[in-house]
């Protein structure tokens, strides 16, 4: 078969389509976003139809694949770590549910944060709703692993959640493709009761899942994923997880690892090995990134020794894993310590001149400056970047659509002015419920809609928001004349002003909507 | 054999289709390839670097380890500063010396090539000038890269017949500036190496 270059989130992707899917199901988040765009942009999952819209957020798209699942069909949904929070309610009792079609959850962590809020570890979550995780080390693997994580779904009608970190998600290599699989039928489940939970018929649901959990482990002591590599040197056992695989093979030139080494892609853990392991060695140092979750399991609440890793210091406790951490770990000498010259800047991303978010402050902090600081609450996109220089202009950033909830609460509170600055997308994704709480209360908090017409800081992805956010802010209930539109353009910023002016001085919900779009995606669609 | 690149550079600059000229090359030399990317936030305007690794076996880390890079290749005289401690000893700082002034704290690009030139291997080449003097300000990357050439172990040819796959549907003229600016600024590092 072809030899293709592939990023490691297009590799799940395409081994989604060859695997027999029917329809991916994502709202955008780095480092997950490539997995559906490529479903979008390739020629043969258009041809077989396989849905690959975008949904509103990770909880509908979580609830639509698990209806595809429900109709018979394989289904995938894909998100960043932090989006995983959002779909949990869907997610966890997905678990209880179980599939009919395969569902494989695909889920991208960030370790670093190197463009997130927090840097969470989705097999805790996986471990949580207790279903079996698939983490691949490379291209190729991802690949397989959504290719045959369907059917992995199918034979144990159980959510299969699928873990990457952004190394991997966002690094190129070959990946050769396999034969193509054809896509399920409409088949409805066999029991009709199967996704009913009430509580009656959750119980027995929750009772399977517990017992099915045998069957997981020994699924994974047999998966082709994990595998167990003898050595003669028993002082030190390594188990490596994911990619951190490749940071303990790129120690070993020349392939000569003389330590036993458990390298974990299935999860629950496979207890046969890991016991072989931890009988033969006298240390054993846990590699993964993320999380210590493996090491927190073998160590255990009363500490034992012989487990190293994040939680002893052998690896630092947080951030992501590289070649070099994992060389120190393994008490090798490490590289040539060259620091930086001093003559070199931070160089921090920033909002592209010319962007319509950079009016919107521009006229807001020059209102704001007859207020004490502190009246900013912001959100997910690319107008956080208004807390760094020169703006320093927000005063929050939490979760998608944390800005109008956030504002209200404070507006509660007695704080006024209460300014909530989100975005078209982030609005559609999460902020129009808080709006509502707001419009019930008629809380005094005044809304800025800065609407790029896109999804901007994942790339340029559709919005939902797209030519109705008017029309939403008029249904929730906000007064037709608190509703004001303008174009942030510097020949308005006057105007601009004038309006949130106004609107912090009206005693209830108002919702500003300064609209031009993304000078990126307007540059692409030249 | 094994490369080890690192590219350099600021998000919008373009470093991917360096990458992608290099990568594609590689594929045709059936060479193994691992190629990590900088996606999301640091794309806008921010310091973005690219770990690019080619050789004839199998690769097994994404990232290039610290002090194993054979060469920077910068298409901004500061960034290429940036990387230093994942360069080798014998390894090669390649880089354009027109900068890309987004901050308010950049420093005096004098001292900026100055700081180049006290690195033992440096190839420090003005590649806006002569994708300018060539007609075509945009293929400054493409200078880079043929000044980056003669430390790697692709065939030009490759390397050409890259540039005339990615430039292919935007016509013969285009094709044959990059193919003149991938010559031009391999032929600048073979004479000031």
């Amino acid at each position: 078969m072809q030899k293709l270059l592939l990023l490691g989130a297009e590799a799940i992707a395409q081994g989604a389509i060859d695997g027999g899917m029917s329809g991916i199901y994502a709202y955008p988040g780095t480092p997950s976003t490539e997995i559906t765009e490529y479903v979008q942009k390739n020629k043969q999952a258009k041809e077989l139809k396989i849905h690959s819209d975008w949904s509103a957020n990770e909880k509908t798209a979580m609830e639509a694949a698990l209806g595809m699942s429900f109709a018979g069909k394989r289904a995938m949904v894909c998100m960043k770590h932090v989006g995983l929070n959002v779909a949990a309610d869907a997610f966890v009792n997905a678990a209880i549910t179980g599939v009919n079609g395969g569902l494989i959850v695909t889920v991208a962590d960030d370790p670093s944060m190197h463009s997130s809020q927090n840097e969470q570890d989705s097999r805790f979550y996986a471990k949580f709703a207790m279903i079996p995780v698939l983490e691949p080390c490379n291209q190729q693997e991802a690949y397989e692993m959504a290719f045959k994580g369907f059917e992995l779904s199918e034979k144990y009608r159980v959510p299969v959640l699928m873990r990457i970190t952004t190394r991997l998600s966002h690094s190129r290599s070959g990946v050769v493709r396999s034969e193509m699989k054809t896509q399920n039928l409409l088949r409805l489940p066999s029991d009709r009761r199967q996704f009913v939970l009430l509580p009656s018929i959750a119980k027995v649901r929750y009772k399977g899942l517990l017992n099915s959990q045998l069957g997981y482990e020994q699924e994974s002591e047999n998966s082709e994923f994990n595998q167990y590599f003898e050595g003669e040197n028993k002082k030190i056992g390594f188990i490596a997880c994911g990619i951190a695989y490749n940071y303990l093979l790129e120690n070993f030139p020349e392939n000569d690892i003389k330590n036993p080494v458990l390298k974990i892609g299935q999860y629950p853990i496979p207890r046969k090995q890991i016991e072989k392991l931890l009988a033969e060695c006298e240390q054993v140092i846990v590699l993964e990134d993320g999380y210590p979750v493996v090491e927190e399991m073998l160590k255990g609440y009363l500490a034992n020794p012989k487990i190293k890793g994040r939680l002893d210091g052998t690896i630092p406790r947080d951030g992501e894993l590289n070649p070099n951490i994992v060389a120190i770990a393994l008490g090798m000498e490490n590289a040539k310590d060259e620091s930086i010259a001093p003559i070199v800047q931070n160089r921090p991303p920033a909002m592209c001149p010319g962007c319509g978010h950079i009016d919107v402050y521009k006229a807001m902090n020059e209102v704001l400056a007859e207020f004490e600081k502190g009246r900013v609450f912001s959100d997910i996109g690319c107008y956080t970047l208004g807390a760094l220089e020169p703006f320093n202009a927000i005063d929050s950033c939490v979760d998608m659509g944390a800005s109008i909830t956030m504002a209200k609460g404070a507006a509660d509170a007695g704080l006024h002015p209460a300014v909530a600055m989100i975005g078209d997308s982030t609005f559609t994704h999460s902020g129009m419920t808080g709006l509502l709480d707001a419009v019930i209360e008629n809380s005094c908090i005044t809304v800025i809609i800065s609407d790029n017409s896109t999804t901007g800081m994942t790339g340029g992805q559709n919005s939902h928001a797209f030519g109705r956010l008017k029309e939403i802010c008029l249904g929730l209930g906000v007064a037709p004349e608190h509703i004001r539109e303008i174009v942030p353009l510097k020949k308005n910023h006057e105007l601009i002003k004038q309006m949130i002016r106004e609107e912090i001085n009206y005693q209830g919900v108002s919702v500003i909507i300064p609209s031009r779009e993304c000078i990126q995606t307007a540059k692409k669609k030249k | 054999m094994t490369n080890n690149i690192i590219l350099a550079g600021v998000g919008g600059q373009g470093i991917l289709s360096i990458a992608a000229t290099i990568g594609m090359a590689a594929v045709k030399g059936n060479l193994f390839i691992k190629q990590s990317e900088v996606h999301g936030m640091s794309q806008r305007g921010g310091a973005v670097q690219s770990h690019l690794r080619i050789s004839d076996k199998p690769i097994a880390s994404d990232l290039i380890p610290m002090g194993k890079a054979d060469i920077i290749l910068s298409v901004e005289p500061m960034e290429s500063l940036r990387y230093v401690p994942f360069l080798s000893e014998n390894g090669w700082i390649v880089t354009n010396t027109s900068p890309f002034i987004n901050i308010e704290n950049y420093p005096e690009l004098e001292k900026v090539l100055e700081t180049i030139k006290t690195r033992k291997n440096h190839i420090a080449i003005d590649a806006d000038k002569i994708a300018k003097n060539l007609g075509s300000a945009r293929s400054s990357n493409i200078v880079m890269l043929g000044a980056a050439s003669p430390f790697l172990d692709v065939p030009f040819g490759d390397l050409e017949e890259g540039i005339r796959q990615i430039f292919e549907n935007k016509g013969e003229e285009t094709v044959n500036k990059n193919l003149e600016a991938l010559r031009l600024g391999r032929k600048f590092s073979q004479e000031n190496k």
